[in-house]
């Protein structure tokens, strides 16, 4: 077997180890592989061209960024922030558990476009988790401020992986049906999406307990670094 | 019937607007870098796949020379921000609302009613365009209800796509990058080396394995999609399923989570990973990564064993 074009891999994490931009890290590894596959250069620039019209609905999701920008200009990120600030005993360590479960049990029922980075995260879910932090333990540092940031962007992404699977229709429990039938195992959706419960129970106690772990460690921070 | 290409066209004049802002702006690199993303949604089903290939170079190229910059069109103070939030109160909310509240609610409406054989939207299509009929709806809403000047949800639009830069076009980038390594065989080697490194007998083993293959795997493609078919068919299927005569849907359904674990350690899943740091402005590429491995790593181990009692201890 020709092993050569796993070096396209190999460049892939090389280069995003020494942080080149990741577009010129791709494409080079696109390129690599599949001239060390014994593809010439055309054929790889086409399959290239190919992919990325193909996958053109991927970027559509941009359309997004003048509506959020437009009520970012009329203080949607402020309002965000004002509505923690009002609720007493919130904590952003059970504001980002409470997201955590509603984003599960709403990619569970198959609303998986409800939360997402650019339409939740960055106008709702990240302000009003660190209004949250900073309203238990005033105003944090730059360090601890990006953490509750990324803890924000990181639980709509464990909420949604470990929630999606759980309803049936979706394409990834439709692939798993779609693999094991072509080899002789016709399984249901339903047979398959009962068994993301188990992890999506774990995700739930894991994330959750992480998130609290990271209040609390924010919350121990001033008396240790003493600023 | 509305198709994916209408919305191409709504794309292609939403990036094209930004092409010319950023023109104006005299900021080339910008404006040529989103002008060739508008090409290529509005002429990109008409182009050779050669043509399209050359196109992604010339993006590449212009991201790659540093050309893209951040942009800093005219705002609201952080103090009138203030002012208005407070005296708009949360109806700030409705119009953000509106975006899921059309997708979700209309696939719904679309799927469980007789409007379903009005055959409107292409088949398996309609969230997308519901969106994207959203996002119309919106900004109505909220031009008839702040009445900013005419450019400002174009300007707005454009400082948050200038602060995510070339992030903007990585997954989609990385999806080319997975069809290159399909044509070339990357998965039958990978399979071929997890298959040959399993040790004779162990079920816990093999489970072990394959689980870790699919997290690997997933990390290295950005996607547990391309994984999947690649593992089951190297370990899965011939030695979990055939072999060791394990639950089936246990190891389908299980392994694929074993995979989304690795899609939260790797910025190759830059729609979840990338952009979102970009978004939130981190100091940290890889911030949202940071945070995400504690999680992934327990949760890994949870899926072996999960795979392991449910597959087979409690199945035989």
């Amino acid at each position: 077997m020709n092993y050569w074009p796993l070096l396209g891999i190999a460049l892939v994490v090389i280069g995003f180890a020494l942080r080149f931009n990741p577009l010129l890290v791709v494409v080079g590894a696109a390129l690599a592989t599949g001239l060390l596959a014994g593809l010439d250069f055309v054929a790889v620039v086409e399959a290239l061209g190919k992919a990325f019209n193909d996958n053109r609905y991927i970027s559509v999701t941009w359309i997004i960024l003048p509506v959020i920008g437009l009520l970012e200009r009329y203080g949607l990120q402020q309002r965000a922030r004002a509505v923690i600030e009002n609720l007493r005993g919130a904590t952003m360590g059970k504001l980002l558990t409470v997201y955590l479960l509603f984003r599960q049990l709403t990619a569970a029922i198959g609303m998986k476009d409800i939360g997402g980075h650019p339409q939740a995260v960055r106008p709702l879910v990240a302000p009003m988790a660190e209004a949250a932090a900073e309203k238990s333990h005033g105003k944090l540092a730059e360090d601890d401020r990006q953490k509750v940031l990324a803890m924000s962007a990181a639980t709509d992404n464990v909420g949604l992986f470990f929630g999606e699977d759980i309803f049936f229709a979706i394409a990834s429990i439709l692939l798993i049906q779609g693999v094991f039938e072509s080899y002789g195992y016709p399984l249901t959706p339903l047979q398959l999406s009962v068994w993301a419960i188990p992890t999506a129970i774990c995700a739930f106690i894991i994330h959750g307990w992480r998130i609290r772990a990271l209040d609390r460690k924010i919350g121990r921070a001033p008396a240790e670094a003493g600023a | 019937m509305i198709t994916y290409e209408w919305l191409y066209v709504l794309a292609g004049v939403f990036f094209a607007i930004w092409s010319l802002l950023s023109l104006r702006d005299g900021r080339w690199g910008n404006a040529s870098f989103w002008g060739l993303l508008a090409a290529s949604f509005f002429f990109g089903s008409h182009l050779s796949d050669f043509a399209n290939g050359v196109l992604v170079l010339a993006m590449v190229a212009i991201a790659g020379t540093g050309a893209l910059k951040r942009s800093d069109p005219e705002t609201t103070s952080i103090e009138e921000r203030r002012d208005y939030s407070k005296v708009l109160g949360n109806k700030l909310f409705v119009p953000a609302l509106i975006v899921p509240i059309t997708a979700v609610a209309g696939t719904l409406l679309y799927n469980y009613t007789p409007l379903k054989e009005t055959g409107l939207f292409e088949a398996r299509r309609e969230t997308l365009i519901l969106f994207g009929v959203g996002v119309l709806i919106a900004l109505v809403v909220a031009m008839a209800w702040l009445r900013p000047p005419a450019l400002a949800p174009a300007e707005e639009g454009r400082r948050l796509l200038d602060s995510i830069g070339w992030a903007a076009i990585l997954p989609q980038m990385l999806a080319a990058l997975g069809a290159v390594f399909a044509l070339a065989g990357v998965g039958e080697i990978i399979g071929g080396v997890a298959g040959d490194i399993i040790p004779d007998g162990s079920v816990f083993l093999t489970v072990v394995v394959f689980a870790l293959g699919m997290a690997l795997f997933t990390m290295i493609m950005g996607n547990a999609f391309a994984a999947f078919p690649v593992m089951a068919a190297a370990i899965g299927i011939p030695l979990l399923v055939e072999t060791y005569d394990g639950n089936p849907a246990v190891i389908g359904a299980v392994g694929m989570l074993a995979g989304f674990c690795g899609t939260l350690m790797t910025p190759m899943a830059a729609n979840f990973n990338i952009v979102p740091a970009a978004l939130l402005e981190l100091k940290d590429q890889n911030g949202v990564i940071r945070q995400q491995i504690g999680t992934a790593i327990p949760l890994w181990l949870c899926n072996v064993a999960i795979i392991y009692v449910g597959a087979f201890l409690l199945w035989n």
